[in-house]
This record gives C-alpha cells, structure tokens and sequence, in this order.
C-alpha cells in the first residue's frame, strides 16, 4: 500500500481475563480487512479520555495471518499514567479508537533454526502471535513462562492451543534455571525475551556470558521511533514568527502546519535536506547526518527528526 | 483511466520500443538540478509527483505487456535470473499480497482479487489470467508466489531479510537491470552489494540510506531515482548477456546517436513486508531516447548540462565513456543557457 494513515478501529468485544487482564478484539470500523501484520507486532492506541488522552502501543496477539481483527490484551497497571486503567474502565463493545499502523520491532527470525522463548507476566502477548506461526509453520520452539502464581490459570489458558509440550510456565524464578537451559540449546536457535526490565536483563546477559552472539538474542523495545518528547517552541529568526511543536509531532512537521513551506525529503533523518541553522537554543538530535562533530558544535538541527532540549528553539528560516 | 497496452513493441531484435506523447510525458525525468552527484534522495511513496509515473503503488504502463513478454523471454534462457532462498518464502507470500491488493486497487478495470479466507481468485486481463489459489499454499499455484506475481508486474523486485542491523539480498526477480547480476549478489548484505558504486562510500551514503532503511515502517514506503545510459531499448542488459549488449556501445555515430542512445531510468521503491518483517525493493525502468526527451525543452537543456558536468569516476561506472561527447554535442543546440527551475516536472502539458 502506498503511505497510509491511521487506523479507525471498532471494539468487536472486551473481555476480562483473571483480575487484572482485559482482551479486546477489534475489527476495522468500515467492516474492511485490516493491514496484515507480522508475529511480534504491535499497534499503537490513540485513546482519549475526558480530560486527556493517551498513545499505547501493545501487542498484537491475534495470529498473524488475521485479516478480519486485531487481538490485545492490556493489563490495568496500579502505577501507570492512565491509559490502562482507561480501557478497563471506559471501552467496550462498540468503542471507536484510532491505531496507528502495525509496526514490528520484534520480528521472529527468518533464518533461525529453533526459537527459544523466556517471558514474564504480560510479557507473554508478543509471543502469543509466534505461537501461532510456529503451530502453523511446524517450526520447533521453547517457550518458559514466569509469572504470579495467582495468575497462572489465566496463561495456562491461553497457552493452551499451543501444546504443552514445548510450553512450560513458571510461577517463581526459584527452580527455574536459566543458565541451564541456555546452555543446553542446540546451535542456531535464538533467543526472545519479553517481561520485566529485571527479566529481560538476566536473560540477555547469562546468554551474553554463555557465548550468544548479540544476532541470536532479542528483545522487545517499544517507542523506539524519532518522534515525540517535550514539547517545545520554535521561532523562525527571519520571519519572527513563533511555533508550537506538541509532543507527538516532528519540528518539521509543526512548521507544516503553520503554513511554512520548510525543505524535506526522506523525512527520516538520512539525507540532510531539511537541516537548517540553529540560532539559538539546544537540539535534541536524533538524526544519521550530521557527524559527531556536527552535533556537539549545535550550529545546525535536522528539522524532521530533530527536536529541543529546551523549551526554545531560534532557527534561521 | 484508459491504458491501452501495445503488445507486440520489443526490447530485443528490431528494438520497436517507442515512448507515445503521453508516455514521455509521465517520464519520470530524474534530474533536479543541473548538476548530479550521489546522494540519499529518498522520499516518502506518496501518491503523486513530478508527473503521473508516480501516482500508484506500482506504475502500469503501455508497455506492461511487452515488458511482461521479455520477462518470459529471459526467465526461458535463464531461469537463476529468479532466486529465492528458502527462508524468504514468508516475505514472497507478502510481496504477492502487496502487488496483487495494489494492481487490483489501483487499476480495477485491468485487475481484480477476491478472496475468500484462504481462497483467492487472481485476474489479470491484460495477460488473460485467471488463477484461483490458496494464499499460504505454494503448491495451488505454478510456481512459486515470488516469481508467479513478479512475472506480471513491470520492473525488477528483490527481496531483503533483515537481520544483524543490516539488510540482506535474499532473492529477486532481475531480468532487466543495469548490469549487475542477483546470481553474483545473492545472499549479500548491504554494503557488499553496493560495493562497486564510486565516490558514494567515502561521503557515507550507504551508512545514512541502511540507518534510514533499517528504520522503515510498514504502511509507510519510500521511493527514490536512479538513472544511466542504455544503447537501443534493451531491457537486459545483464552481466550474463554482455556479450550480446555490451558491442552496441561502439555502434554510435553523429548520426544514430539521438536514437539509439537511450536514458535509463529507475523509480526504486521500498517497502517493508508486514509477516516476514523483510523489505521489498521495486526497480521499475523507464526508457527514453535521447531523441525523445529533447522533445520536452527543460529536458534537452537539462540533460545536458548533466552530462556535460559529470564527475568522471560517474562517466566511467555508469558506462558512459565511449558516447558521451556524441550525446552532448547532439544536445548543445537545445540548451541556450537560460537559467532552469529545480525540479523534474516536464513543465508542458503537451507535445
């Protein structure tokens, strides 16, 4: 498909799953199919509240090859800034909520030879869709589970389509012994963690310290995307004319909406086009242009990428 | 829109290739300045551009049919000009997905899909298909999904897996390429294949292009330029055919010079592949004789002052060395001087 914009999706269902775990199915809301996306995908959510609104990103686990809906399932989170606690609350059936596009940055390896999976608590939702590709490819798989045991049942449940013979879960990290199963994984077989910071790490580094090689070991990383941060202010030192640049937009991006026709090309922060003087104020750089030299003599910013380290920005257009 | 294909136009023996008016209209001219040098010129795959090349996910042309024939032609002589390892047969199913959901959308009178759950049904009118398969199911179809779509589509496609933060050629469909092999290049990654390009490696374009590739999202493709010089309207000019082509360039005279030598253009897009998380890169040629192009005034004068100016190591890559000096001539009294505007639009809504 040629560049595509958001999603508008309608809640096919909502659904508990134990007390602290809610599934929504969600189909496009024009009754169309749905973009395919890939095992270890994930969709952004653009939800809005009352007084606020919120974009999260969560796994798709519906199988990959779904075309007529998009599964997740979100759990309510005591300390989070809202937006899980939002969609247990406030959507349901019939809700509309916008979506970004599916986006991958845990794909599953094409050239593996077997997948071994370590995931802790909802960490487990990436891997719900890989499990539905290897059922489906006949790829050989392991996967370790660790999770509360008062949440046991609920993934026992939704493993339970996979066979239990290659699936084993865990409800504490005494017994369970990781060196021991890296160790013992035969040659080409790679490694995917998802769960908790602390999990993710001690399996990263006993497989780093056993002699995995950084191609064979993964691990999801959500919002690794240019845009988005503080918002901040951009005065156009020529014109005089001062911009607002909100959180989720790119600098270039809100001089568009103000009319100014500012230069651009790859809108990615690899060719260089739009970068322009910097007067004054420091930049954010997240470009592959500039040198190292470049950024850290901040006479210059990529405005598509690129944001302020401050609340202003003096630029010479 | 009204295509009406011209069949029996060829590449090869009597070259009856030609551009109608319409058709050098829509050429997607690549020269913004008037002077060239390497560069990341990518920018997002939006629908519409320059001129009406750029208008669809991939370009149908009058030529979709011949160009369709000469695939054929090539594939029976040689059949490793389509290569697929085996671990890219996700990203071929997704790249059969894309090509047909976007023919069917974008030129409805010429394609059409349905499909219901597994069970698909693929019409192309202008080839006289009709296929009924089972999306996922490589046996329901006559050869692999790879090659079966991309021997109905214009252009050459490779395939990319995406591993160790680099880009691998894990397969292709090149049967029409500006003298570089896929069966030399298979199994490359990105630097290596791009290895032979001059003066582009020191000022660190391939490092920025892989970064910004490496970062592509899906629903969000990207598109780019590239050009060289072709004698006569030959298609493959492959290294396996060398033999073949590579002579024509000692053909040129002052007075053949306008007509055989042609301008060789190809709209690359890229795409990245939803369920393979691969990246599917369309190289679709468009060529025009230098006779052809100086009917369009910006053109004339663009061209060349471009070839007047280029850097040396460019003259030689691109296989220039031989007709260059017999091209500029031929083009010098077009082009007073006069200042020209940045961009490649022809500028003139008709010849």
């Amino acid at each position: 498909m040629i560049a595509h914009g958001p999603l508008t999706l309608k809640v096919r269902s909502a659904e508990p799953l134990g007390h602290s775990l809610k599934r929504l199915v969600l189909e496009a809301a024009d009754g169309g199919p749905l973009p395919s996306a890939g095992a270890g995908g994930h969709i952004q959510l653009r939800l809005k509240g009352p007084t606020r609104g919120w974009r999260n990103a969560y796994s798709l686990t519906s199988p990959p090859d779904a075309r007529d809906h998009y599964a997740i399932i979100v759990r309510r989170v005591s300390q989070s800034r809202g937006g899980s606690a939002f969609v247990h609350e406030a959507v349901g059936a019939g809700t509309i909520v916008e979506a970004g596009m599916p986006n991958n940055f845990f794909a599953v390896s094409n050239v593996a030879r077997k997948h071994l999976l370590v995931s802790g608590g909802i960490g487990l939702t990436p891997f719900l869709s890989y499990l539905e590709q290897f059922r489906q490819r006949g790829s050989p798989f392991e996967l370790h589970h660790l999770c509360r045991a008062e949440d046991m049942p609920v993934f026992a449940r939704l493993l339970e389509p996979f066979g239990a013979r290659s699936i084993h879960l865990h409800p504490t990290r005494r017994g369970f012994d990781l060196a021991a199963l890296l160790a013992r994984q035969p040659l080409g077989t790679h490694l995917y963690t998802c769960g908790p910071h602390s999990l993710m790490d001690q399996v990263l580094s006993t497989a780093s310290d056993l002699g995995w090689p950084a191609s064979k070991r993964h691990a999801e990383s959500f919002g690794e995307t240019a845009v988005g941060g503080a918002p901040f202010h951009v005065l156009l030192a020529r014109s005089g004319i001062e911009i607002a640049v909100g959180p989720e937009q790119s600098l270039l991006e809100a001089l568009e909406a103000a009319g100014i026709d500012a230069p651009c090309l790859c809108r990615g922060g690899a060719c260089g086009e739009c970068r322009l003087p910097l007067l004054e104020g420091v930049a954010d750089h997240r470009d592959d242009f500039l040198s190292a030299e470049e950024h850290a003599a901040g006479k210059l910013i990529l405005t598509c990428v690129s944001r302020a380290k401050g609340p202003r920005l003096v630029i010479d257009l | 829109m009204g295509l009406i294909f011209k069949p029996t136009e060829t590449f090869r023996g009597d070259f009856s290739y030609r551009n109608s008016d319409a058709a050098l209209l829509r050429f997607p001219f690549p020269f913004p300045e008037d002077a060239y040098m390497y560069a990341v010129n990518i920018e997002p795959h939006v629908r519409g551009g320059p001129t009406a090349a750029y208008d669809h996910v991939f370009d149908v042309d009058e030529h979709y049919i011949a160009e369709c024939h000469e695939r054929a032609l090539v594939l029976e002589q040689d059949p490793l000009r389509c290569q697929v390892l085996p671990h890219m047969i996700t990203a071929e199913w997704d790249t059969l997905e894309l090509i047909m959901e976007s023919l069917a959308t974008d030129y409805p009178a010429q394609f059409s899909l349905a499909r219901e759950g597994d069970r698909w049904t693929w019409v192309n009118r202008p080839l006289g298909i009709t296929q009924a398969f089972t999306f996922g199911d490589a046996a329901t179809l006559p050869c692999g999904p790879f090659e079966y779509i991309t021997r109905q589509a214009q252009g050459d496609f490779t395939i990319q897996d995406q591993r160790d933060d680099n880009l691998f050629m894990d397969g292709g469909m090149v049967t029409t390429q500006a003298d570089w092999s896929l069966h030399v290049d298979l199994g490359m990654a990105f630097h290596e294949w791009h290895g032979p390009v001059p003066l582009a490696h020191p000022i660190g374009v391939f490092d920025r292009a892989l970064k910004y590739l490496l970062r592509l999202q899906y629903g969000r493709p990207v598109r780019r330029l590239n050009w060289t010089m072709t004698i006569n309207p030959r298609l493959d000019t492959s290294p396996e055919n060398y033999p073949v082509w590579g002579p024509d360039r000692t053909t040129i005279t002052p007075d053949n010079v306008a007509d055989k030598v042609h301008l060789r253009v190809e709209l690359q897009t890229l795409f990245r592949l939803p369920r393979s998380n691969g990246v599917l890169f369309g190289i679709r040629c468009y060529l025009a004789s230098v006779r052809e192009l100086a009917r369009v005034p910006k053109y004339a004068r663009r061209l060349h002052r471009v070839l007047r100016d280029l850097p040396p190591e460019i003259i030689d890559y691109k296989g220039l060395t031989r007709f260059r000096p017999m091209v500029i001539d031929w083009l010098a009294p077009f082009d007073d001087g006069a200042p020209l505007a940045s961009g490649t639009a022809p500028e003139i809504d008709a010849l």
